[in-house]
């Protein structure tokens, strides 16, 4: 699932005329019916988590973020982040080069299982590694007898977002790098260059937009799983909790008369989700300028 | 024979690329993957038959389908609409409007999880309007419905868009010179076009409301029997360490997202046979 996710292709918009577009007012009256649908769904409630954030002013808001507990699920999330996505993205790089460059047989049921974990729910995707690390799981016993932890530290929380991020990078470059076709990296070989040489000058730049592309929403997702990590994470407070489980502490033990805290973590996410969507924008602009669409 | 090999291996590096992308595959997701098969096959067909039939799993699973339907349909009308009116019309704030669609994708699954939920609770700024209307919304199945449009909205939109700018408008053209009316020629001559992207995108957002979990668990208030969705049940399965319990439920969903992967595949595949006979 997700086709639409990580798609760079874009359609160009023409505007009909005469026979074939609708009366003025019927085409206001569906513009006004769609916005009104989207502002119910998706802008108030983006304005709603700044305007909760800074609810009381700005200093209860830094007072928020800069809490010890908030602070350290900040650090795990960057830490999270900052180990899954170079994994994915050096992932992504090999399995696009193997798929894309050579001939073999199973290619359609790797790409197939590439993009598994996108159809499995987050809590399933943290629950199968409670499964394989927990107390009770298949490796439980051996882990005790080696004393070794992974469920319930920040390990297990790598492992969960590496799941769930798994498929971003290496599905957004398969096609784009189909589409480019080994002719330019072959002449280069030809012509006596390294293999690293030539992924380096020839396929990289051909497909760094792609790249940036997949990042971009590898990064998101990473920074903001909660289901899986959920799961895994058992809620150690300044040790395990990363920036969404702990927004949902902290919406848990004040919802009533106090939502300042969880809504100031959360304004923090929502900004990323923001600067997510104007860097797609841009790289799907750039990526079109320079004909890099898959 | 050497030469022919010679040949497709102008490039380097394919025993250690692909060797890394199956090492890795396995590691991160097949082997965890497996696991889930491994601990089913330790229940007896009578345990697992018990979990899954049980009422508390029954009430999960029927909710969570029925409002998973529900919100993929409404995203499917809307979504249709959205695109129609982002491909074929011009107003103020167009394209910045065109990149919010994606928030969903975007926005993590907490933070709209706590939105929807201030929102729509009955002092929050939309839920005081239903309120005295007498409509509950969050604490009850309709806020379950509210959350999963949230999350479901681009597909939609995200699948029919592209399809829409690509028709030729040589179809509408000949309609409209047969003395077809535009509502007419929608029905009769763009609709059919957009089908297979329909269903494509209603699948999709079905498939995506079936486990999602995030912006569910804050609205519903997960009041057993009655807002109750299949991940959560998982997750208090697994809390209680009730974890046989847990896999049985968790292929029961898995089945379904299968499936439904199927029939976007055979969608797929009957659109590109009917490309191709034209």
């Amino acid at each position: 699932m997700g086709a639409s996710i990580g798609s760079l292709t874009r359609p160009a918009t023409a505007e009909k005329t005469g026979a074939t577009t609708e009366p003025w007012a019927i085409r206001w009256l569906l513009i006004l019916v769609g916005l009104a649908f989207l502002s119910l769904f998706l802008f108030v409630p983006l304005a709603l988590v700044f305007a909760s954030a800074f609810e009381k002013g700005i200093a209860p808001y830094w007072a928020s973020i800069t809490e010890p507990d908030t602070l350290s699920a900040i650090r795990l999330t960057l830490i999270t982040a900052g180990i899954t996505v170079p994994l994915n993205i050096f992932f992504g790089l090999t399995a696009a080069w193997a798929i894309t460059k050579f001939e073999f047989r199973g290619k359609n049921l790797l790409i197939t299982l590439i993009d598994l974990p996108f159809s499995v729910s987050p809590v399933i995707s943290g629950m199968i590694f409670v499964l394989l690390f927990g107390a009770q799981g298949l490796m439980g016993n051996w882990l005790m007898d080696h004393d070794i932890k992974i469920i319930f530290t920040p390990i297990a929380i790598v492992l969960a977002t590496l799941f769930v991020t798994f498929p971003f990078v290496a599905r957004e470059l398969i096609p784009l790098m189909q589409a480019q076709g080994k002719e330019e990296e072959e002449a280069a070989m030809t012509m006596g260059a390294g293999g690293f040489r030539t992924f380096c000058k020839i396929t990289l730049p051909n497909i760094k937009w792609g790249l940036l592309y997949g990042v971009i929403l590898c990064n998101a997702r990473a920074m903001g799983e909660f289901g899986a990590v959920s799961v895994v994470s058992g809620h150690i407070a300044g040790l395990t909790n990363t920036m969404p489980l702990q927004i949902e502490i902290l919406y848990n033990e004040y919802s009533k008369n106090q939502s300042v805290p969880a809504f100031a973590v959360a304004s923090l996410l929502a900004f990323l989700a923001i600067l997510t969507l104007i860097a797609k924008g841009l790289v799907e602009w750039r990526a079109r300028s320079t004909g890099q669409t898959a | 024979m050497s030469s022919l090999g010679r040949r497709h291996r102008v490039l380097p590096g394919f025993g250690i690329t692909l060797g890394f992308t199956i090492f890795y595959l396995s590691i991160i997701v097949l082997i965890p993957l497996s696991t889930l098969f491994i601990k089913t096959a330790t229940l007896t067909w009578n345990e697992f038959y018990h979990t899954i039939s049980s009422a508390r799993v029954v009430a999960a699973f029927k909710l969570s389908f029925a409002a998973s339907v529900i919100a993929a349909s409404v995203n499917t009308v809307f979504g249709l609409l959205i695109a129609w009116i982002l491909v074929r019309y011009r107003f103020p704030f167009r394209r910045l409007i065109d990149g919010l669609v994606d928030l969903p994708f975007a926005l993590p699954t907490a933070v709209a999880g706590i939105a929807l939920t201030a929102l729509y609770s009955p002092n929050g700024w939309f839920g005081k309007f239903f309120e005295a209307h007498g409509v509950k919304v969050a604490y009850t199945p309709l806020g379950v419905v509210v959350a999963l449009t949230f999350i479901g909205l681009p597909f939609v939109v995200r699948t029919v868009q592209p399809i829409l700018a690509e028709l030729p408008p040589e179809n509408e053209e000949a309609s409209a010179c047969l003395g077809a009316g535009r509502l007419k020629t929608f029905w009769n001559v763009i609709l059919p076009e957009l089908k297979p992207a329909l269903w494509t995108g209603f699948a999709l957002a079905f498939a995506r409301a079936l486990g999602e979990y995030g912006s569910v668990v804050f609205i519903s208030g997960n009041i057993q029997y009655k807002t109750e969705i299949m991940p959560l049940l998982i997750m208090g399965k697994l809390d209680q360490f009730e974890y046989a319990s847990a896999t049985a439920i968790a292929v029961v969903m898995l089945l379904v997202s299968f499936l439904v992967l199927l029939f976007i595949n055979l969608i797929n595949w009957r659109t590109h046979r009917r490309m191709a006979t034209r």
